[in-house]
């Protein structure tokens, strides 16, 4: 009740100064446009990508074409079922369609970046080696040869 | 002003990714319909095979995972020159002095089609890092510094003398 008794006789809490947020925000903007890339394709499989610790990381997103394969996610089980699956771009693929992917891929750079294009693999750790070799064989016959087995980078113990 | 920016950050916060993907780096051998393979030497291959069990085999015999590094640096640089080890070959490469023994050997990296691929993975990276370590080692011994700290010429020449010789075998039944 007292709120109401003194209204008018104190001018309450200042309000806090706002003409630095704008700096503020835009500082986040920045580091944020800065330290990150754009998210290009949803990612319709579930993967869980394997350990490594000799990594080597892939230094041009551009130059870099990405091949997912796990098990399809929940929404898409009832369709595609729960076997591993191959995802180019943003739709689910067969084997053949990978050599067509990689060619158009490779029509999409420039004339002087194509020989640097690399062929991520982001697969599940519990896929079977014959989807994957079957994917290496394809990618040999479309000559697209270099090729990143993603994983995750693994903490090491180092001994020296 | 402020709402704008706080509009944009929060796209850009939304529609980006933090992450920078890292994996184990390999150049595939080109294609080449029906050709019969190299005849190597039977002491110059280092077999590697899973099976579908995700067991390990050098050369035929059960392995550990663990043993495959050690394995691989002895196979290579064959120090007693063991008739069952690497030939070794003296030459000159461009950047380095003098001589050096370079290794005929090759991996052969052999799995089954029901072998997962976190193991096969875990292989790649086993013998990746042997090889790493070797380069590492003929890096310390001829120019005193690990193969990182080298100029790009000089890790060339390292990459040369010891080149990752790993041969990935189209998937047969094994075992």
């Amino acid at each position: 009740m007292s709120r109401f008794d003194r209204k008018g006789k104190t001018k309450g809490v200042p309000s806090i100064s706002t003409s630095s947020l704008p700096d503020i925000v835009f500082t986040l903007l920045f580091f944020f446009m800065v330290s990150t890339t754009l998210r290009e394709t949803t990612v319709n499989v579930s993967y869980r990508l394997p350990e490594a610790t000799e990594t080597v990381k892939l230094e041009k997103k551009s130059l870099v074409t990405n091949i997912y394969v796990g098990a399809p996610r929940m929404e898409y089980q009832a369709r595609y079922g729960t076997d591993s699956k191959i995802q180019l771009d943003d739709k689910f693929a067969s084997l053949g369609d990978i050599r067509g992917f990689i060619a158009g891929e490779w029509e999409k750079r420039d004339e002087a970046d194509r020989p640097k294009m690399t062929v991520s693999i982001k697969a599940d750790e519990k896929t079977k080696m014959g989807i994957i070799t079957d994917i290496k064989t394809e990618l040999r016959k479309a000559e697209a040869l270099k090729v990143s087995y993603i994983a995750r980078k693994k903490v090491v113990d180092t001994k020296y | 002003m402020a709402d704008v920016a706080f509009i944009l950050l929060i796209f850009f916060i939304v529609s980006t990714t933090m992450d920078v993907d890292s994996g184990i780096y390999r150049v595939l051998p080109q294609w080449v319909e029906d050709v019969e393979a190299p005849k190597i030497n039977k002491r110059n291959t280092f077999v590697v095979s899973i099976n579908k069990n995700n067991d390990l085999g050098i050369n035929g015999e059960y392995a550990y995972i663990t043993d495959i590094k050690d394995r691989l640096k002895e196979f290579i640089l064959n120090p007693r020159d063991d008739q069952h080890l690497s030939e070794k070959e003296f030459k000159e490469v461009e950047g380095i002095p003098g001589t050096v023994a370079m290794s005929k050997g090759i991996v052969s990296l052999q799995n089954d089609r029901g072998t997962d691929y976190g193991a096969y993975m875990e292989v790649q990276n086993e013998l990746v890092k042997g090889f790493n370590e070797l380069r590492d080692e003929f890096s310390m011994a001829t120019f005193g510094m690990r193969f990182d700290k080298l100029d790009e010429a000089k890790q060339e020449a390292v990459r040369k003398v010891i080149p990752t010789a790993i041969s990935e075998a189209e998937p047969e039944e094994i075992k």
